[in-house]
């Protein structure tokens, strides 16, 4: 039943982000229930800690560039490095090669461009380096996905995870309105522009509603952080659930 | 008071703002580089047609039609005919066409003025303008114009209210790069490009024809 | 007409948060803002879906627009001399007060002496600089001729938008507008109506009016022509019809060749409006005997561009042809609208183009008035990475703050924690705690804090946040590692 493409077992090396460390560790156990029940094995780096995003695009970009070299530190022997996190990769992608030549490391720059090929976004990793959109789920919910922005345009995730959406069993998907509109969470921007924020939230959580979802899923909890924060202030009893959590539903998935 | 125009000297201003300019590109641009660097622009977007001449003469038509122009075709021997029947079908008599229009082209039973460089206000009571073109673009339903014997001066085809235009098929481009090209031999001259009647979106996004500019427009294609 | 508070300037502008908050709080505009960025944008998506070349057109429109600022003093010198030669006149600006210094004179030395007027098209250049403020000081009446701008004037506003400066009006608005200021008080409700009333208003001015105020979309350095894109024909009126023509343009927006206009004018209408080709485009070159104005005076001006061209990451702001296809793909501007940005630049566009111009002395707020969600750099015809040079400029306007604010110090804080693992941990550790006091359970019995403090109070205004687990992952993961895999 599974329809797994593999060939081999891999040994991959989860990169949790601090703020699913500290916040959403379900979404980290998630992940792990994922993997292994391929057939790969996990394995964690403890000294892991930021990818440097927020620093970064906040501005403070002195204090995002020793960031770098301890991520390298961490995986540079991982066969893969797995992210349950769109934004983290994005920002490593697009920033870290001119942010090794910025502290000018020759090292550190050949590293950066051998490692990075290596690093996943947990729903590419599926359907890119894994080839699949069955990954043995069930999640017998009705659920809108909301397309990360950094997902979408940065990492061009496509329709990779709506189709490993699609193929969970049990699973009612609907689609909301204008899924690729940012939700209004942006970093710090949710903080430092809050009514901005705020409103840009309003209109998501409007969408969300309207599609009668139980839980509304993407691939990044800070998106859903954020989408969550009004929908619990507002008493809707509609949830998040990040999407590894979604595919790491087995039989005795409840919300 | 008046100014004296030749007071007006700003070398000083040119001589600091080119200043500047090679400052911050750290060092002058030079012209046989920058002719060497713009040949080595990319350009792999679409510069030949693709569609027969009957497809490009029959979307140019569309486009046309999408723009609220009438549209005919006619052969160089029906084009006295077809003006007559497109001016009357508008009730339309005192018209202005520049110098050098094809005579073969005017009916009977029409005011015909040839533009002699009347004043604003003197064309403003024609009733409507014809001219010959320069060349137009099927893809985005546009038509040239430029200053030259048959399509005259740019203020005798903006003040009259209506626009009878003639295209001949063989001016008739797909692609914008091609029009550029027909145009190149000519690009110091007035130009005009128009798609459409005057139109503005500036109300509630909706399009309305006609605010300055002829209202109506209406396109003979010859031959 | 205008007066002077009721122009768009950064250097007196609300911060974009306050702002924002008012603008906000109008639901008139957003819902305008929203219904008319939601039609442009479909328009626009049709017809780029149209277009099998459309990333090709976008990255020659990009390699030409940054040669040519590579080279642009070549260009400029270029586009003088061959505009000299055909009857025109170049002058130079280094700054906005010079350039209206040159218009005003060129304006007196032509028009009437006795009642000085000008007819004007649209152009986001003389509203930067707010020239028409200079001219009314002097005594020159201005006529604002495109219908946006018309609108704006005579109702005392400010753009709002780069292509579509009345966005944020409705009909019933302009009609308003249109009833009082131009004495029309059975005017009809009809879009139709109100162009009517706009092309009698102005014109008689077209007809009679000797002296013309533009700007321009393109200077074409190969032969020193000027290229004009519009919808009206109000551009072409202004253009050929006065005895003077005074048109002026930032130094930015030279082309080098005649050909590369076959790439902007497929970029340009199908982003800024959603149509394969704008109603009229006018190119001309210099002087024309019997055909358009006499005098034809370029004034070519600085203002800061020349700032943002030495800056490597900044100067592909430069690049920009216009369009505002990124204000309206943008989800910040669809709240706000484009007042809220202080300037007459808004929108992504406008927060990387006005604190550069501001050089960075004013406008810093505007680098965070993102979410980065790089919509706009997804539209953006020439491929300006508007995220990119956002965070480059929050990155100089952190710099200037220096270390000893509250938020610096926080991210220095910050910084230091995530690189150990221990300090990790124990930051962990002592949000939990920290946290405890702030956290109600709700009806499910779990844990949400309802008010944060300081700095993350922004959060907890229309947002709860969950409690922090009592394990993190990696507790987890080394509880579990003693059962191994």
């Amino acid at each position: 039943m599974l329809h797994s493409h593999r060939r081999s077992v891999l040994q991959v090396s989860l990169f949790i982000t601090c703020y699913n460390d500290t916040l959403f560790p379900e979404t980290g156990k998630a992940v792990v229930k994922v993997l292994e029940r391929l057939g790969h094995t996990v394995d964690f780096p403890a000294g892991q800690t930021c990818c440097g995003q927020m620093h970064w695009n906040t501005g403070y970009q002195a204090e995002a560039l020793p960031l770098v070299g301890r991520f390298v530190a961490q995986f540079r022997h991982a066969e893969a490095v797995v992210v349950p996190s769109s934004s983290c990769v994005a920002m490593m992608r697009d920033h870290y090669p001119k942010m090794a030549e910025e502290i000018g490391d020759r090292k550190l720059i050949a590293e950066v461009q051998e490692l990075l090929p290596r690093v996943y976004e947990f729903s590419e990793f599926l359907t890119k380096r894994l080839g699949l959109k069955d990954v043995g789920a069930y999640y017998p919910h009705r659920v809108t996905y909301h397309a990360s922005c950094h997902g979408l345009r940065n990492l061009g995730l496509g329709d990779g995870p709506l189709n490993l959406l699609r193929s969970v069993k049990g699973i009612d998907l609907v689609e909301i309105e204008s899924p690729e509109q940012c939700c209004g969470f942006g970093g710090t921007f949710a903080v430092k522009n809050a009514d901005v924020s705020s409103a840009m939230l309003a209109e998501k959580t409007t969408a969300v509603l309207n599609t009668g979802a139980e839980a509304c899923t993407a691939c990044d909890n800070s998106c859903l952080m954020h989408i969550q924060g009004a929908l619990h202030r507002q008493r809707t009893g509609v949830r998040t659930v990040h999407l590894a959590e979604v595919l790491a539903g087995g039989e005795e998935a409840g919300l | 008071m008046a100014t004296e125009v030749g007071s007006i000297d700003s070398s000083a201003a040119r001589t600091e703002v080119l200043r500047r300019i090679r400052a911050a590109n750290k060092g002058a641009a030079e012209g046989a580089r920058a002719s060497q660097q713009w040949s080595q622009i990319p350009r792999n977007y679409l510069r030949a047609p693709s569609l027969s001449r009957e497809q490009i003469l029959d979307l140019l038509e569309d486009r046309l039609r999408d723009y609220d122009a009438n549209v005919a075709r006619a052969a160089e021997a029906e084009v006295a005919a077809t003006v007559a029947r497109m001016l009357a079908g508008r009730g339309l008599r005192k018209i202005v066409i520049p110098q050098g229009l094809d005579a073969s082209w005017l009916p009977p039973g029409f005011d015909f003025v040839v533009d002699d460089g009347a004043s604003s206000a003197e064309l403003d009571g024609f009733e409507g303008i014809l001219t010959a073109s320069t060349c137009a673009i099927a893809l985005t339903g546009s038509v040239v114009l430029q200053n030259v014997p048959g399509q005259g001066r740019r203020a005798i085809s903006l003040i009259p209210d209506y626009h009878l235009c003639l295209v001949r098929v063989e001016d008739v481009v797909q692609t914008v790069p091609e029009a550029i090209a027909r145009l190149g031999s000519s690009s110091t001259l007035p130009t005009t490009f128009f798609a459409g009647p005057s139109a503005t979106a500036d109300i509630e996004m909706t399009r309305i024809k006609g605010v300055h500019g002829p209202r109506f427009l209406d396109i003979i294609l010859v031959g | 007409m205008n007066s002077s508070s009721n122009v768009l300037d950064p250097r007196t502008s609300p911060t974009f948060p306050i702002a924002a908050r008012a603008t906000l709080g109008d639901t008139q505009l957003r819902k305008n803002v929203r219904h008319a960025t939601e039609v442009i944008q479909s328009k626009r998506a049709r017809v780029v879906g149209e277009m099998p070349d459309w990333q090709e057109l976008r990255e020659s429109g990009r390699q030409i627009r940054e040669h040519a600022m590579a080279n642009l003093d070549y260009y400029l010198e270029e586009f003088e001399r061959n505009c000299i030669r055909a009857g025109g006149q170049v002058h130079w600006a280094r700054d906005g007060e010079e350039a209206k210094r040159i218009v005003t004179a060129l304006v007196k030395a032509h028009a009437s002496s006795t009642s000085p007027e000008v007819i004007k098209i649209k152009s986001m250049t003389t509203e930067e600089i707010h020239l028409n403020l200079a001219l009314e000081a002097e005594g020159v009446r201005v006529y604002e001729t495109d219908l946006a701008e018309l609108i704006i004037q005579l109702g005392h506003d400010r753009p709002s938008h780069i292509v579509v400066p009345a966005l944020h009006k409705n009909r019933q608005q302009i009609r308003e507008i249109f009833q009082r200021e131009m004495n029309l008080p059975d005017l009809g409700e009809k879009p139709q109506d109100l162009a009517d009333a706009a092309r009698k208003f102005l014109r008689e001015k077209f007809l009679r009016v000797g002296t013309a105020v533009s700007g321009a979309n393109f200077l074409i350095a190969e032969t020193g022509g000027v290229c004009i894109v519009e919808s009206e024909g109000n551009g072409r009126m202004c253009l050929t019809l006065p005895e003077t023509l005074i048109t002026v343009a930032g130094i930015d927006k030279v082309l080098p060749r005649y050909e590369d206009l076959e790439v902007m004018l497929q970029l340009l209408p199908r982003s800024a409006t959603g149509e394969r080709m704008n109603p009229y485009n006018s190119i001309w070159t210099g002087v024309h005997a019997g055909d358009g104005p006499k005098n034809f005076h370029v004034v070519l001006m600085d203002n800061a561009r020349t700032e943002v061209l030495a800056d490597g990451e900044g100067r592909q702001t430069l690049n920009c042809i216009r369009c505002g296809a990124c204000q309206n793909a943008c989800p910040v501007y669809r709240q706000t609208g484009g007042h809220a940005y202080g300037s007459v630049y808004a929108g992504p566009i406008g927060a990387i183009l006005t604190p550069q111009l501001q050089q960075l002395h004013h406008a810093q707020t505007l680098p965070y008035a993102s979410s980065l969600c790089g919509a706009c750099f997804e539209v953006c015809p020439v491929k300006i990475n508007i995220p990119e040079v956002l965070i480059h400029l929050r990155n100089k306007v952190v710099k200037q703050k220096g270390a000893l604010n509250p938020e610096a110090l926080a991210m220095k804080m910050a910084g230091a924690i995530f690189q150990s693992e221990r300090r990790f941990r124990a930051a962990q550790r002592l949000g939990r705690i920290a946290e405890t006091p702030l956290v109600r359970k709700d009806g499910s019995g779990e844990g949400w804090i309802g008010w944060l403090p300081g700095l993350l109070g922004g959060w907890t205004q229309v947002r709860d946040l969950r409690e922090m687990p009592k394990e993190t992952f990696r507790d987890w993961w080394e509880k579990r590692g003693s059962h191994g895999n």
